[in-house]
């Protein structure tokens, strides 16, 4: 049998048009969806080295840093998710459960390399169960995570009996809290998950995957595109993100907290929605996720500076939430180049 | 329709329309008079639909006049070209399934007094338009979601004639109706054009209907107003020439050497879930396998079935004499079959993703090393399938959804090339699709099949099943009736079979 892959030239003319078409003509593409959050990123900064002294100062972009980490890590999981037009409201709690396990399992004199496995071993767990409820049994995502979000911040009260576990050997407190090549330990962290995730989506047969998933599941099954997989193993990635996040608190704080995490899960959205993810889905980039981190990091961080009364501050996130959706939907009016330059 | 002395109803002048750098409509005008059926004829992309949306004020026109009964009527939201009479029927009903006849009938004019809705009002005056359009045995109570969809489409006529509609614009009605409905609609726009007196713009790519009803024609090309003549000034012939702007010798493709070779797909007793015949048959390389009958026989189910995209009750499916396990589309991809679906929009495109994305997802692994897709090899096997469809494209960046429907079509045919596929099933691979764009698909199709593909067709399209297939096979009630040889098929034979009950004792040969 001949190779079936490509007819044979037609014998019907091909016109001067469309041969000046296979040339391929370059598209000048903007920045993108993320060039909002670029904008109000820069605007910030800005106003904040404008408005203060202390913001450029190491210490406080050390704090800013590790305040932003954590979220930042759990908007890049929440990426994932999004992308296929799913939600994961469990983060927050799959954050408290992995950080106080790992806890729990340091005091009881379990060497730190373990104990920090078994906390990404119960995130992953936990976004598991949440890709077989949403993948096998066809739950609305809203729903089973939900049901996770209750289900892991019981459990993680009940296991420390909803007291703070500590203290936590030095060892792995010095592990969020320490400097690597004069930068926060954090920040290399964020920056790996950050390249390692970007690569996975832009680069990889996984990422388009994603994207196919997110843009109409049934037209992505119908093209051999394995759907249930690539839904379990995107909360997979979420749990398991949450997990990293998990640890990394514990180690940070120097202490399992039960409670900690709590609400992360909306800002984890909110970062990525700022940052450009479209909530239906197949929209969005992990630049535009870690931006969204950053700007609501930077709010948090320049309310302290300023001594603006952290209600506001809540506002402001409110209203930038909006805008975003806002400008996107704008955005969406216009006709539409694929605005993620894979 | 020679209305000199009065004015027209409706006029567009010069209008021009972009959609960031592309042109779309390129001082195109227009006019239409009460009483009249005038059809809009052009290819997929010729810009019908943007002008319809330009009418109905769904978008806005960058240049040109809009004038209606002469008076310039500037650039109208949707209401406000509702009130001055402009009504639109779609292709997709904007009719809500879960809501009753009657709701939908007056869905935003519901009679009620102090927000409680008056039953027995709402009731009487939905059936008044229910008669209007003849539809005198619905019961105005049933949801919509309930109703065929010929009768559905009756209910959106009514609608629009309800909200006292002097202009009425049909964009495709006919695409999803089966030829007896689609019959009955034509009636029905006759009716309104002489009793009614209504002003009636067509669009159809059944040329057929333009000739059946249309008064006068206008044709559009890439954007601009290209002729308008009486229906009886045009011939068929001349019809698609100034549509397509070239000539198209033969819509069906004469292919040459005719040799079947071995047996690339073998579906042995599959049972559809709840049916009682068995469907068996093979299909040979550089063979064409029509399925014919008629709309709900079992046709899509059976493709899809052997797709293993619905699971099914028993039955085997060997492709090139390996044996595919049921139920994954992944499975039946890895070992070369490929499925066109007939709905697009919801089972083919990725809207948000670009063309090449769209061409390249079902093999990805023919563009990647290590999971790694390289974009190199992507955009190379993008640029290797795509000149052979006439696609028109800015950019290869560009998202499939602001291609027009024939366009689509094509990039869904062309992520099936780019893969190793051997056995290609093609749930009516031209349905809303232009003549010039049919003509090429015909003619890749032809091609494939010479260079060794098995590919199964299924069409509602009687000549088309007859033009392009080598065999056909008529189902009727989800059961084979009948074999045809493309030597002993005819229209007749074929409805004949499509009419007859299977048999559960029925063998291929």
């Amino acid at each position: 049998m001949a190779s079936p892959s490509i007819p044979p030239a037609s014998q019907q003319p091909i016109t001067a048009k469309q041969q000046t078409q296979a040339e391929e003509p370059r598209t000048p593409i903007s920045l993108g969806r993320e060039s909002g959050g670029i904008l109000v990123l820069l605007i910030f900064i800005a106003v904040l080295m404008l408005t203060t002294s202390q913001f450029l100062t190491l210490t406080n972009l050390d704090n800013l840093v590790r305040q932003v980490a954590v979220f930042a890590i759990l908007s890049i999981g929440q990426l994932f998710v999004i992308l296929t037009g799913g939600i994961d409201l469990s983060v927050g709690s799959i954050l408290g459960l992995s950080g106080g396990v790992t806890a729990l399992f340091l005091v009881a004199g379990v060497p730190p390399p373990l104990a920090i496995l078994i906390g990404l071993a119960v995130g992953m767990v936990g976004g598991l169960i949440n890709g077989l409820l949403v993948a096998r049994f066809k739950l609305p995502p809203f729903i089973a995570t939900l049901g996770m979000l209750g289900i892991a911040r019981g459990l993680v009260l009940l296991l420390t009996g909803a007291k703070t576990i500590a203290p936590l050997p030095n060892s792995f407190t010095a592990i969020a809290n320490g400097f690597f090549l004069g930068l926060p330990s954090l920040f290399w962290i964020l920056l790996l998950v950050a390249i390692v995730s970007a690569f996975v989506l832009e680069r990889t047969i996984f990422g388009r995957y994603v994207y196919a998933v997110g843009s109409n599941s049934e037209s992505a099954r119908l093209s051999g595109v394995p759907v249930n997989m690539v839904l379990i193993a995107v909360y997979c990635i979420s749990g398991l993100l949450a997990g990293l996040a998990g640890v990394l608190s514990s180690s940070r704080l120097g202490a399992g907290i039960p409670t900690a995490g709590t609400g992360y899960e909306l800002q984890a959205i909110a970062g990525a929605v700022i940052g450009g993810a479209s909530l239906s889905g197949a929209k969005g980039r992990v630049s535009g996720a870690v931006i969204g981190a950053l700007i609501m990091g930077m709010l948090a961080n320049g309310g302290n500076l300023l001594a603006i009364d952290p209600f506001f501050l809540q506002i402001a996130i409110g209203l930038l939430i909006i805008l975003a959706v806002y400008f996107d939907h704008l955005q969406g009016r216009t006709i539409s180049f694929a605005r993620r330059p894979s | 329709m020679s209305t000199s002395t009065s004015t027209p109803r409706v006029q567009v002048k010069h209008i021009t329309k972009s959609f960031g750098p592309v042109q779309v409509l390129k001082d195109v005008s227009l006019e239409l008079s009460q009483g009249e059926v005038l059809c809009l004829a052009g290819e997929n992309g010729a810009g019908k639909s943007t002008l319809i949306k330009i009418l109905t004020g769904a978008i806005r026109r960058d240049g040109g006049e809009y004038l209606i009964d002469g008076q310039s009527v500037g650039s109208p939201t949707p209401a406000q070209a509702r009130e001055l009479g402009v009504g639109v029927v779609y292709q997709e009903l904007s009719l809500l399934p879960e809501v009753s006849v009657e709701e939908n009938l007056l869905m935003g004019r519901i009679p009620a007094s102090k927000g409680i809705v008056k039953r027995k009002e709402l009731r009487a005056r939905a059936v008044s338009m229910l008669e209007r359009v003849g539809l005198t045995r619905v019961d105005p109570t049933t949801s919509i979601s309930d109703l065929p969809l010929a009768k559905r489409q009756m209910v959106e006529i009514a609608k629009v004639l309800g909200a006292n509609a002097r202009i009425i614009i049909f964009d495709e009605p006919t695409t999803a109706l089966s030829d007896e409905d689609a019959g009955h609609l034509l009636q029905l726009i006759q009716r309104l054009k002489t009793e009614e007196g209504v002003a009636i713009l067509y669009v159809t790519h059944r040329l057929e209907e333009i000739f059946e009803i249309g008064d006068r024609i206008t044709v559009l090309r890439d954007g601009q107003f290209v002729t308008t003549g009486l229906t009886s000034e045009f011939t068929h012939d001349t019809l698609i020439r100034s549509m397509v702007g070239r000539q198209i010798e033969a819509l069906y493709p004469q292919r040459e050497h005719k040799q079947f070779g071995e047996t690339l797909l073998s579906v042995q007793g599959l049972h559809l879930q709840g049916s009682p015949y068995p469907i068996s048959f093979d299909v040979h390389a550089g063979e064409i396998l029509g399925l014919g009958g008629l709309v709900g026989a079992g046709r899509t189910e059976t493709v899809r079935a052997i797709f293993g995209a619905d699971p099914v009750d028993t039955g085997k499916v060997y492709v090139h004499g390996t044996l595919l396990h049921p139920g994954s589309p992944a499975r039946a991809v890895d070992v070369g079959l490929g499925l066109l679906t007939e709905d697009r929009k919801e089972l083919g495109i990725l809207a948000d993703l670009t063309l090449r994305e769209n061409v390249t997802i079902a093999d990805l692994a023919a563009v990647s090393q290590f999971s790694v897709i390289s974009r190199k090899k992507e955009i190379s096997l993008f640029q290797k399938v795509v000149p052979r469809l006439r696609l028109r494209y800015h950019s290869s960046e560009q998202t499939i959804s602001s291609l027009s429907g024939g366009n689509q079509q094509k990039v869904l045919l062309s992520r099936w090339l780019a893969t190793k596929v051997r056995v290609l099933l093609l749930d009516e691979p031209t349905k809303g699709v232009d003549v010039g764009a049919k003509a090429d698909i015909y003619q890749i199709i032809g091609d494939l099949a010479s260079q060794g593909l098995g590919i199964v067709v299924v069409s509602s399209y009687l000549p088309e099943l007859l033009g392009i297939c080598d065999r056909i096979i008529v189902l009727h009630d989800f059961g084979v009736t009948g074999e045809l040889p493309i030597e002993k098929a005819t229209e007749e034979s074929v409805l004949h079979l499509a009419s007859s009950a299977p048999s559960s004792t029925y063998t291929h040969t």
